[in-house]
């Protein structure tokens, strides 16, 4: 990098109409323009994953000079101790969240992109959630499942008089936290689908009327081909969006009640007991699951464009 | 397009789309109601009953004085508009250079920025960490500023994409002028991606806006509170005062409301254009 810094005082005083000045430009300049870039992207993408690959090996509590190698003592206990293993249920619930979440959201951009009344109103209306500040979030839904609170007195409205404990209970904590999410991401996926939708062109409507489709043939042969990508992709980061949960559970319950998520597992591993050898294998590992299941959308996912017509 | 529906679809589809409406709604019109009860009617009133009067603001002032949240609307400022114009700045340079130069290394630059797209930035926390504390940036603003500048290469392929349809004649002819290469970025390249930036701004000023993680993480001290971890701070001194708490989350909202209404189509275009990429 010394080198092309010293080069472009020269660079610059050649001719402005000499072939060596654009020559020269082509090699040098590039370079001053990604120096800040990829400075950036190595310092805070690419030393953070190779460091947590070193520290997982070892058993550094991140505040001692001294780090012991200890080998695959720490992997051994995240697959060994089900306290660590078991916080992959917890994603389960997630997991079912995210099914339910995408099915939504393609029925309500498939029933928004036929003519409707009021649909900029209800596209809105549906999206919204998704801008709003996780902590704002959270603390809107502690406030709707506390006891007595939102929900019990919507459930009271029909006759329900002993609701379960929403958050309270560790047999429903992740049910309602997942449901949680499913209201805050939903709408990302609705408008993305939406989008697509109408991407399509609508030629191919017009001419499937004139053939005498129904709407259900139209979802089936028209959109749900001019979307297969956007929903393929949505899917993947679906999973791994439900392995890395944290924002949602830590607002809300900090993980108690048997609703710690991998992440915040981690994060607890790492900055409330010291162990960032641990902890640094957790995100090894979390990383490991995320690059193979993206791996495998690419390899059986084709990355052609669909083509309609 | 036209809809086959037959009337009971019609009628289906109606109280579908009303169902959902409500469903996202009442979460906040409830909490909103919470906000303009005084302590005494809120403890009595029922959660789905609206204040007496919409003309008590005494919980937003408490919320807003008490609860440290103008020091988070002025950090979160601070760092709003620092890191938008460094992401911007950063973003728009690594575009030019890869979309109008070949050069030896460019795909291994690509590939770079393609790779590191698959890693979630949560995983890496705890090594990204040691890095913010080596340089000296953990507790102050810088810490999260070099974060939403360093990682955001959605904002390259936003500019990225947006530049490839900027014909080139335009660089050949300030060139065959004597236009330098940094002129012709800063005074022709720059300004014709003036759309490409405001998508970039406004779904990235959102982002930084709602991330609650980096400042929670590496901003802990009080007075670098911003909007997320001075509302998540509620929590505890205002534990037994709901409506405290609704109002500071009312005005944390109402930001993102009002950003909402005006900027619409640029959010729903950005949005589909960072995932498409």
């Amino acid at each position: 990098m010394v080198a092309t810094t010293t080069a472009r005082p020269a660079a610059a005083l050649v001719a402005p109409s000499g072939g060596a000045r654009s020559h020269q430009g082509w090699r040098v300049t590039p370079w001053l323009f990604l120096l800040v870039p990829v400075a950036l992207l190595v310092t805070f993408t690419y030393v953070p994953v190779a460091n947590m690959v070193w520290y997982s090996f070892t058993d550094w509590d991140g505040l001692d000079p001294v780090m012991n190698p200890v080998g695959l003592a720490n992997y051994a206990r995240i697959f060994g101790d089900p306290a660590y293993f078991q916080v992959f249920l917890v994603s389960l619930y997630y997991l079912a969240g995210a099914a339910v979440q995408l099915v939504l959201a393609l029925y309500f951009a498939t029933v928004l992109s036929f003519n409707t009344r009021f649909r900029n109103v209800f596209k809105g209306l549906i999206f919204f959630p998704y801008l709003i500040n996780g902590v704002a979030i959270g603390l809107v839904f502690l406030y709707f499942f506390r006891p007595g609170g939102t929900l019990d007195a919507l459930l009271a409205l029909v006759g329900v008089d002993a609701p379960a404990q929403w958050l309270g209970d560790p047999s429903v904590i992740n049910v309602s936290l997942a449901a949680t999410s499913v209201w805050r991401f939903m709408g990302l996926n609705f408008v993305l689908f939406l989008g697509a939708i109408q991407s399509i062109p609508t030629e191919l409507y017009e001419a499937a009327e004139l053939d005498g489709a129904t709407s259900w043939h139209k979802f089936r042969y028209i959109i749900l081909p001019g979307i297969k990508k956007i929903v393929g992709l949505s899917a993947i980061l679906a999973v791994s969006g439900s392995l890395s949960v944290f924002e949602i559970p830590y607002i809300m319950t900090g993980g108690a009640n048997g609703s710690a998520t991998f992440v915040i597992q981690t994060v607890q591993a790492a900055f409330t007991h010291h162990n960032f050898g641990l902890a640094s294998a957790m995100g090894v590992l979390l990383l490991v699951i995320v690059l193979v299941i993206t791996w495998i959308q690419r390899r059986f996912v084709p990355d052609e464009k669909v083509d309609l017509t | 397009m036209k809809a086959l529906l037959g009337p009971v679809g019609i009628v289906l589809k109606y109280a579908s789309l009303f169902v959902a409406s409500a469903v996202a709604v009442l979460p906040l019109v409830v909490i909103g109601m919470a906000a303009f009860k005084p302590t005494q009617e809120f403890a009595t009133s029922a959660p789905l009953s609206p204040p007496e009067s919409w003309a008590y603001l005494g919980n937003f002032v408490t919320a807003f004085t008490r609860g440290g949240m103008l020091q988070g609307f002025v950090n979160t400022s601070i760092i709003l508009v620092v890191s938008l114009v460094g992401t911007v700045i950063i973003g728009t340079m690594a575009a030019y250079a890869l979309d109008r130069f070949d050069f030896r290394g460019k795909k291994l630059v690509v590939a770079l920025f393609l790779v590191a797209t698959l890693v979630p930035g949560v995983t890496t926390q705890v090594a990204t960490f040691q890095i913010i504390n080596s340089l000296g940036l953990f507790n102050t603003r810088g810490a999260a500023i070099v974060l939403f500048m360093g990682t955001d290469i959605v904002a390259i392929y936003i500019f990225w994409q947006f530049m490839q349809s900027i014909p080139r004649s335009l660089d050949e002819a300030a060139m065959l002028d004597g236009a330098n290469r940094l002129s012709i970025f800063a005074r022709i390249i720059f300004p014709l991606l003036k759309p490409a930036i405001a998508t970039v701004v406004i779904i990235k000023g959102i982002a930084i806006y709602n991330e609650f993680y980096i400042p929670f993480l590496y901003m802990p001290k009080q007075d670098l509170a911003v909007i997320s971890t001075s509302l998540f701070r509620f929590q505890g001194p205002f534990g037994a005062q709901w409506e405290v708490i609704a109002a500071g989350t009312v005005l944390v909202i109402l930001p993102t409301l009002a950003a909402f209404l005006f900027l619409q189509r640029f959010i729903y275009s950005g949005l589909t254009q960072g995932a498409t990429k």
